[in-house]
């Protein structure tokens, strides 16, 4: 029985090492992204931009393969069985957090649309703000574990980050909208305003999902 | 002991094998309902816990029974207990939250009416006063435990993995508790009928006694119940695990401990002493309802959380268990009684 309690034991520390491991490779692949789309402004599709494309599909890559070994551990060893599919459903809309910069970086190589110069700080600005609002939601899904006492607050700021993208992406459509730009570019500019915004759609999801989560983890 | 008393018993064996399939899920519903303990962890640990609080502490109510109705026929003391067991078979089938405590209560009174016998009104007054004051007293107990549960777990803030271990043991323990519970409270609706009609030898190693009579018969009860758990318990246990029971793991566990309080407060002999000692008023030892405890316990934690209305269907149950059940085990019983001995 000891031997089984231990075993058990050291099953949820790496179950929990694998989490922070892979929660630890949703906030590298948003860096990439960010420093990748500047090196786009700056140089184009380059071979820097290229080499940072190859690393974002590592990191997915890494990401997927831990994402499968915790799903696997979570049904097959460890039972959590209350907070079982709210784990596993964070786990996976975490995963889309990845997908989502990989493919914006994707996106950028294969049109690689042409940003006017007075619309660049304004997209950087975009850029910087989902970014955080990342970053808040993945410190968010780490105090779901270990402190969910303060999740609800933190949801909170996310909500807050992603109205504040919001207040940022709409201005830019209508300015792109109010330029002189042909129809077809503008269409294209806005089409990448709506792929950067929807990083900080998708956090403020799972915000709202593990603040639901951590009140069921209460009486 | 020869074939017949084990035939004469059988009826109790049966009352005691649908107390194992249906009241273990009280105990352990949740926790193997929602997959938080293993069935054969929980049936091994319900079984061992309910045969230990059967022969150690499962001789209180047994004796407030016998204070009833003192059965002295074996033939009488199964039709007793065996219209007892179809009265709960029927009303199971209706869908009806039904008791065996109560059953067997009325059975005995039907007894005592075919025999002629006055039932003792006071005794009788105490009995049906422990069935009202058990939902109650649960419901009080459970609603008394959240809050400062609540506090605790607050303060602890424990972690996802943790928390889930630690309930998870809690589950296990608060099972155990009520399983001995359950056991020591119930036996007696299953043997206590045949307490003055079979003697089975005691079991002792030289002089040393281990088991009396009566606490060998409470053992062969307690293994019944045990079968009950270990063939039909799994099914129930999920049924109450997932479909009544909207409970999360941690008020699972103030519902299961609330209704393990009340059964031991109403079987332990050494409280009574120490309750009377202190001055304080007795608790009666009579055996109460496991279901109707727990439902208890889940309206008292459902007011404490503020909701909106009281389930008013299973309150109403409930009251018609408590004026239902008794009525047509007695009135069965004594049927029962009248057309055997035309017969005879």
């Amino acid at each position: 029985m000891f031997f089984k309690n231990t075993k058990l034991l050291s099953r949820t520390k790496r179950l929990e090492i694998q989490i922070e491991e892979f929660l630890d490779k949703v906030t590298e692949s948003t860096e990439l992204f960010s420093i990748a789309f500047k090196v786009y402004l700056a140089e184009g599709v380059d071979t820097q931009f290229e080499e940072f494309m190859n690393k974002i599909q590592a990191t997915e890559r890494e990401g997927d393969e831990l994402r499968r070994q915790i799903e696997t551990e979570l049904y097959e060893r460890t039972l959590i069985p209350d907070l079982r599919s709210d784990v596993i459903w964070l786990i996976e809309n975490m995963d889309k957090l990845t997908n989502t910069c990989k493919a914006n970086l994707f996106r950028l190589s294969i049109q690689q649309p042409e940003i006017p110069d007075k619309l660049r700080a304004t997209y950087i600005e975009l850029i910087d703000i989902t970014i955080d609002c990342v970053d808040k939601v993945v410190f968010t899904a780490r105090n779901f574990f270990e402190d969910h006492e303060s999740v609800a607050d933190l949801a909170r700021e996310v909500a807050l980050l992603e109205t504040k993208a919001d207040e940022v992406s709409s201005p830019l459509q209508r300015r792109i909208f109010d330029s002189d730009l042909d129809l077809s570019q503008k269409m294209q500019l806005r089409y990448f305003v709506e792929h950067f915004d929807e990083l900080a759609n998708q956090s403020e999801d799972i915000a709202d999902q593990l603040a639901i989560s951590a009140i069921k983890r209460r009486i | 002991m020869d074939i017949s008393t084990f035939v004469i018993l059988s009826g109790g064996l049966f009352l005691g094998w649908a107390l194992g399939a249906n009241d273990a899920a009280n105990v352990f519903g949740t926790a193997v309902g929602t997959k938080m303990v293993r069935f054969a962890t929980a049936a091994l640990v319900c079984s061992l816990f309910v045969v230990l609080g059967s022969v150690i502490s499962g001789a209180g109510p047994a004796e407030t029974l016998s204070k009833l109705s003192e059965i002295d026929q074996s033939l009488h003391a199964f039709i007793a207990v065996v219209s007892a067991g179809f009265t709960v078979f029927i009303m199971t089938r209706f869908g009806l939250p039904v008791s065996t405590s109560q059953a067997i209560v009325g059975a005995l009174v039907g007894w005592n009416i075919f025999q002629g016998i006055e039932t003792d009104s006071d005794i009788l007054k105490t009995i049906i006063a422990s069935w009202i004051f058990c939902p109650l007293l649960a419901g009080l107990i459970a609603a008394a435990l959240l809050p400062p549960l609540a506090a605790t777990m607050r303060i602890l803030n424990l972690r996802l993995f943790v928390q889930d271990a630690t309930v998870r043991w809690a589950l296990l323990v608060a099972g155990a508790f009520g399983a001995y519970s359950l056991g020591a409270n119930n036996i007696a609706n299953v043997m206590g009928p045949f307490i003055h009609v079979v003697q089975p030898p005691s079991i002792g190693f030289g002089s040393v006694l281990l088991l009396d009579s009566t606490q060998v018969l409470f053992l062969i009860g307690a293994l019944a119940i045990v079968v009950g758990v270990v063939t039909y318990g799994r099914r129930v246990m999920l049924t109450v695990g997932r479909n009544l029971f909207q409970l999360s793991p941690l008020t699972a566990w103030v519902a299961v401990v609330s209704h393990a309080i009340v059964l031991i407060l109403f079987t332990s002999k050494s409280l009574a002493s120490w309750l009377d000692a202190a001055g304080l008023p007795q608790i009666p030892l009579v055996p109460v309802s496991s279901s109707q405890a727990i439902v208890g316990a889940v309206i008292g934690i459902g007011l404490l959380r503020g909701a909106s209305s009281i389930r008013w269907h299973l309150v109403g149950g409930i009251v018609l268990g408590w004026l239902v059940t008794p009525i047509c085990a007695g009135m069965l019983c004594l049927a029962v009684l009248i057309s055997v001995q035309s017969i005879l």
